[in-house]
């Protein structure tokens, strides 16, 4: 049992090692800059370049392991970015100078967690799928986005707030810090408090989680509300930087996130994930990303590549499930 | 003959909600505008959905069966830019059936992977969705694509071109409409979907052979798909490589406002068709009361959420559901 454990949570990790490895020695024939792939300051920028992606996905893990799905992370992430930005050139908030800026952040977040709460509130009170009803808010939260400043982009740069997100912390970037604190927080949330433990039970037998007296909706809610929380945040990071927010950003994101998650072998049937395997997974992803481009490959190649792996992964996890359960068995 | 009680009435609307929905929004509309009704708007509008309908036809046996398909879109940029491409290489004649080979082929790797390898449909068309779209890049070297002799070829006729004042598209969506509808209500082939979509378990042990039927799912998901594509390149005859991108959400959306279940084993061609054109006369209608294209967007959400809820709250008898 310990072993299956390790295989499976371990199994991201060794997939990480193989990549660094291939294009490492890869790169050496191949690549046409005289860096090597396994460069420090390479590595840094990997894991700040992970960040808007891997915050998001974190949410997305804890809603997974509920037994539900969040395919409107990416218009929340776009109108959170709106809020974010725009918030900044409302006549009170000028007066403010960079006062502004945390009150600016709360609105965006507040945003994102509004949104999430509506998403939690409807798969309670309806029992209609998750799946459905964040389907319907894709497209509902995107209509919001556009709404608010038709099709034109919402730009404001504060230089404090550029400088804030370029800065370097004991070598890691402030997206860094912010993936990483918010790995722990919800590795914290999930394996040491009752919700963690709740989201768990309910994920994994729903009918029983009732009979033990577990109240399904709050924690429902409480998760839509987290990934909520996490993608406007995910926005607050990434726009605070870059200072311009398109009507169409975001888009496909909730389909990347969802992959990183898999990746990292969360089940979608719930009740199983981690948060640490779900970084694993999003780390995965940007190297791959990295690294075919590090080697040469065409950027396109990149999409091909880890949607095969995705599909190679559930293969292979369905085989090692099958021979666990015909352990069992015997 | 029993009374009808306040409650049958309920249960009518909610069972029969989206048709009711569907007639009420018409009228609205035509009393906002007149033109709504006009014959060359309603052609119109039937026109620029026919695309994402005929999509949506073949995502209906995927969901009847039990399953999703979320690669349609890249699927049908795919098809489109290799029908674009094959057409100056190798002349219409020859392209349109290669690039169908293609696009099959590629539903058949999905079938093969859900129906026979069991795999999860969702994550499995995930990852397709990502390496089709992978691949059409690499296919077009990230290029668009274009036709060199835009006014002198015949393949414009499919997305351009009209029969008996009647437009091709409008003809190519109805006539596949008819003939997938007579397949899953008349076929054994239809009831075997509708029962491995319904009872996997016991379809099996009924001796339907449901690896056999979820790959023809696929396989007809596919079909659909090369033929949007066909119709959205002879459309344009010219094409970014991420035309069909994110359609495969409004699709299903689509499909859902028909009101198939997306646990399988329920709804009909009739009801996609109906979905579908909810969605364009709604598009279409907010336009012409003067409201942006966007804010069809929070309508469709409105109906989807509304229309998913009205049909469950009918089937358990109670509005909210039972969630502690």
């Amino acid at each position: 049992m310990n072993k299956e454990i390790l295989l499976k949570q371990g199994g991201i990790w060794a997939f990480i090692l193989v990549e660094l490895i291939f294009f490492t020695v890869a790169g050496n024939f191949l690549s046409t800059s005289d860096k090597s792939f396994m460069d420090f300051d390479n590595m840094l920028l990997l894991l700040k370049q992970s960040a808007p992606i891997g915050i998001i996905a974190l949410g997305m893990t804890i809603v997974m392991i509920n037994g539900n799905i969040d395919l409107s992370v990416g218009a929340t992430f776009a109108l959170s970015a709106i809020v974010l930005l725009d918030s900044m050139t409302w006549p009170f908030m000028k007066e403010m100078g960079d006062w502004s800026i945390p009150l600016a952040w709360a609105f965006a977040l507040a945003t994102g967690t509004v949104l999430g709460a509506i998403n939690g509130l409807i798969v309670w009170k309806t029992g209609v799928d998750a799946f459905i009803v964040t389907l319907g808010s894709m497209l509902g939260f995107r209509g919001l986005v556009f709404m608010y400043n038709g099709e034109q982009p919402t730009s404001h740069l504060n230089w404090t707030l550029v400088d804030f997100a370029e800065a370097q912390f004991l070598g890691l970037h402030t997206a860094t810090w912010f993936l990483l604190g918010a790995a722990l927080l919800l590795w914290l949330l999930m394996t040491k408090t009752v919700h963690g433990r709740n989201a768990y039970a309910i994920g994994n037998n729903r009918e029983a989680a009732v009979n033990a007296g577990i109240r399904v909706g709050p924690h429902f809610l409480i998760n839509f509300m987290l990934i909520g929380f996490l993608a406007s945040l995910s926005a607050v990071v990434f726009y605070s930087e870059s200072g311009s927010v398109n009507p169409n950003d975001g888009m496909l994101y909730e389909l990347w996130a969802i992959t990183a998650v898999v990746l990292g072998g969360t089940k979608l049937t719930g009740g199983y994930g981690s948060i640490v395997s779900t970084l694993g997974g999003v780390i995965a992803i940007q190297l791959l990303r990295k690294g075919l481009g590090h080697i040469g490959a065409d950027t396109e190649t990149v999409n091909l590549v880890i949607g095969l792996i995705l599909i190679a992964v559930l293969f292979l996890d369905k085989q090692l499930n099958r021979k666990g359960k015909e352990e069992l068995k015997v | 003959m029993a009374e009808l009680t306040k409650q049958d009435i309920g249960r009518f609307l909610a069972r029969q909600g989206i048709l009711v929905a569907f007639v009420v929004f018409m009228i609205a509309f035509a009393l906002a505008n007149p033109r709504f009704l006009a014959v060359d708007n309603i052609f119109g509008v039937i026109r620029s959905s026919a695309i994402l309908g005929v999509m949506a036809l073949g995502v209906t046996f995927v969901v009847i069966g039990g399953n999703l398909d979320l690669s349609v879109g890249s699927m049908m940029s795919f098809s489109t830019i290799v029908v674009l491409d094959l057409h100056d290489k190798l002349g219409p004649t020859l392209a349109i059936p290669a690039m169908f080979a293609m696009t099959l082929a590629l539903g058949a790797f999905i079938g093969f992977l859900v129906g026979y390898l069991k795999l999860n449909s969702l994550i499995v068309t995930l990852g397709m969705l990502s390496a089709i779209h992978g691949l059409t890049l690499t296919y077009s070297g990230g290029k668009n694509m274009d036709i060199a002799d835009k006014e002198g070829t015949w393949f414009a006729v499919i997305g351009q071109g009209s029969i008996a004042g009647i437009p091709v598209p409008i003809l190519l969506f109805a006539g596949l409409a008819i003939v997938l509808s007579m397949m899953l209500g008349k076929t054994p082939f239809g009831r075997k979907v509708y029962a491995v979509g319904g009872n996997g378990t016991a379809a099996t042990f009924s001796g339907v052979p449901r690896a056999r039927v979820v790959f023809m799912t696929y396989m007809i998901s596919a079909f659909c798909v090369a033929t949007a594509g066909m119709m959205q390149a002879s459309r344009s005859l010219g094409s970014q490589n991420t035309v069909g991108q994110g359609m495969e959400l409004e699709v299903l959306a689509a499909v859902i406002l028909g009101g198939a279940s997306l646990l399988g084993g329920s709804g009909t061609i009739f009801k996609t068709v109906i979905g579908v054109l909810i969605l364009g006369f709604i598009q279409n209608g907010l336009l012409l009361v003067g409201l942006e294209f966007y804010v069809q967007y929070v309508v469709t959400w409105v109906i989807i959420i509304l229309a998913v809820w009205l049909d469950i709250a009918a089937k358990r008898g109670r509005l909210l559901s039972p969630i502690a």
